[in-house]
């Protein structure tokens, strides 16, 4: 089987300041890859790469057995597809809800966008209700759900989140992630996934790769992660550093990231004002 | 259609609802919300409320002019102060001053409104492909503004009329080509505070064609600043027109243009103060009309307070 993405030896310069040195990876389809590190360690450049929003000076990118060259096709744009941190900052402000999603279909002459919307905005939560808002008529949440729900109407296989959750507050946190998870089982779909929050990585990836000014540190299994068996001091300290708050001595897996999953366990998904669960799987055209 | 749906709600909160049924209603309560900003500001009010009138006078002109304006009674009428007859005076051949500035008023709404059909759609694509494109495109683009800033604007305008011939149209383009360059550097300033946004990087990574972004996501950004730039300029315009109208460029007599007929009213201004002053106000209370007007939309569709 290909891997879903394959990523040789990428290097990013920005004048004269590389920001990402050679770093290789793969993710296997299906798959949900993190990546982690503080800031400035190119995890966010690598992913920009990757998506074609930074030229990338030598190494190659293979996505779906298919490398790519300078200039990304139409097929590329199709099939990976990515969200940003922001949610204010990534809907236009002068476009309703309707328009956003109208967009992608638009630039792929995709017919059918009446029920493809509709389905759109169904599938992450929300209702018809909200289609023809506009961006500051909507709260944090609701924004992210309507960018997800962009991302999605293409039918990517591959997804890039960029700290899709950061600029959420935490209980919203929790929701957006359940979504992700959700959409993510109905759809087969390949996650790659930046964060700094090892407790967001450690519930929705499986293997993650920890990256440091630029280069890869070390790749390893989320429940390694969770159980503490990291084989690098960096990873060490930023594992130390992230339970900053932890009561006690507890190791991180007795700790067990106990905000993260009363969260998720109190905060249902259809608790935020209007929205409302999706019917999770929904009958898609087979593509 | 929505709202034979819903009876029992008010228009008022159909328009502002936060659930819109259609796109329709939904651009409709922007503007409806817009509207309301702009009705909160009352010499903006008062400004609109002028370029009512002066619309409506130039439309109605033949029934509210009382004599021909480029026909006039040379053996009995001229140079009158005004009076009944004759409410705002008549010029030095008799003809009616009050008629001629009804008549005028048309003429003064085509030269601004061809100027900014003309430059405002020229500078927004020129400023906005060179701050989209950047590079060698933006360098050569701007550096062709900057050579258009670099003249006076009467001082252009009257070389391209006296190179195109005398005449309302020539005055028209003359203008027009002194006016794009102030719009395409506003168009370029929003399109760099906008290009490298999360909502454009969207489009891009969703495989849109730098025409489509341009187009159909920078440049309604970039709308509003201009909508107000454009309004402030009518006064500007409206001066232009009458300056070269007053140096002999514009309109050709006897068309009844104001800054032409301020011109024949110089020679007798003062003992016949009427001639010059009549057309003088018309000139003044327009572009008061359109500063103001400016103005309040500016406040109305300043985006910095619409967006949040």
């Amino acid at each position: 089987m290909t891997a879903a993405l394959y990523v040789e030896g990428l290097e990013v310069v920005f004048n004269l300041f590389r920001a990402l040195k050679g770093v290789s990876v793969t993710v296997e389809p299906g798959e949900s890859f993190g990546l982690v590190g503080e800031s400035g360690s190119g995890k966010s450049t690598l992913l920009r790469a990757i998506a074609g929003l930074a030229s990338v000076a030598s190494g190659s990118i293979v996505v779906n057995g298919k490398t790519l060259g300078r200039r990304r096709d139409r097929d590329f744009y199709r099939q990976v597809q990515m969200v940003f941190q922001d949610p204010y900052g990534s809907l236009h402000p002068r476009q309703t809800v309707d328009r956003l999603l109208q967009e992608p279909l638009a630039i792929h002459s995709i017919g059918d966008s009446e029920n493809r919307i509709r389905r759109a905005l169904d599938e992450v939560g929300l209702g018809n209700g909200f289609r023809f808002r506009y961006s500051h008529q909507l709260s944090g949440g609701q924004r992210q759900r309507v960018a997800i729900a962009r991302a999605l109407i293409l039918e990517p296989s591959i997804l890039l989140l960029d700290e899709p959750t950061s600029a959420l507050d935490a209980s919203v946190q929790a929701e957006v992630l359940n979504l992700l998870e959700q959409v993510r089982r109905d759809r087969k779909l390949t996650f790659l996934m930046v964060s700094h929050d090892l407790a967001v990585i450690n519930h929705m990836c499986e293997r993650l790769m920890v990256m440091q000014n630029g280069d890869a540190v070390e790749q390893l299994a989320a429940s390694d992660l969770a159980s503490g068996r990291v084989g690098q001091d960096y990873t060490r300290r930023l594992l130390k550093a992230s339970e900053g708050f932890a009561r006690g001595r507890q190791s991180p897996s007795e700790r067990n990231f106990p905000e993260l999953k009363i969260k998720s366990i109190t905060k249902q998904q259809g608790e935020h004002d209007e929205t409302r669960p999706g019917p999770g799987r929904i009958e898609r055209p087979s593509a | 259609m929505s709202a034979v749906e819903q009876p029992t709600m008010s228009r008022r909160g159909w328009l502002l609802s936060e659930r819109p049924a259609s796109r329709w209603q939904a651009s409709l309560g922007r503007a409806y919300a817009t509207w309301r900003r702009f009705l909160a500001n009352r010499l903006g009010v008062f400004g609109l409320f002028i370029i009512i009138v002066l619309l409506s006078i130039a439309a109605f002109a033949d029934q509210l002019a009382t004599y021909s304006p480029v026909a006039g009674d040379l053996k009995n009428a001229r140079l009158l102060p005004p009076s009944a007859q004759h409410w705002l005076g008549t010029d030095d051949l008799g003809r009616d001053i009050y008629s001629r500035i009804i008549y005028g008023s048309r003429l003064t709404l085509v030269v601004v409104m061809l100027v900014a059909v003309i430059a405002a759609p020229v500078g927004l694509l020129v400023g906005t492909v060179a701050g989209y494109a950047g590079g060698w495109t933006d360098s050569v683009l701007m550096r062709v503004t900057d050579i258009f800033l670099a003249f006076p604007k009467l001082i252009l305008a009257l070389s391209f009329v006296a190179a195109l011939g005398p005449g309302i149209e020539n005055a028209v383009l003359a203008i027009a080509i002194t006016a794009w360059p102030p719009y395409a550097r506003i168009a370029r300033a929003e399109t760099l505070t906008v290009r490298s946004s999360d909502y454009i990087k969207v489009v891009q990574q969703m495989g849109a064609s730098p025409f489509r972004i341009v187009l159909r996501h920078i440049m309604p950004m970039c709308n509003s600043s201009l909508i107000v730039r454009v309004t402030l300029d009518m006064a500007g315009i409206i001066l232009t027109a009458a300056g070269l109208g007053f140096v002999g460029l514009g309109a050709q007599p006897p068309l009844p243009e104001w800054g032409a007929m301020i011109a024949s009213g110089r020679r007798f201004i003062l003992d016949q103060w009427w001639v010059a002053a009549m057309p003088g106000m018309a000139i003044l209370i327009v572009s008061l009309g359109f500063n103001l007007l400016g103005e309040g939309l500016r406040d109305a569709l300043d985006p910095r307070s619409s967006d949040q």
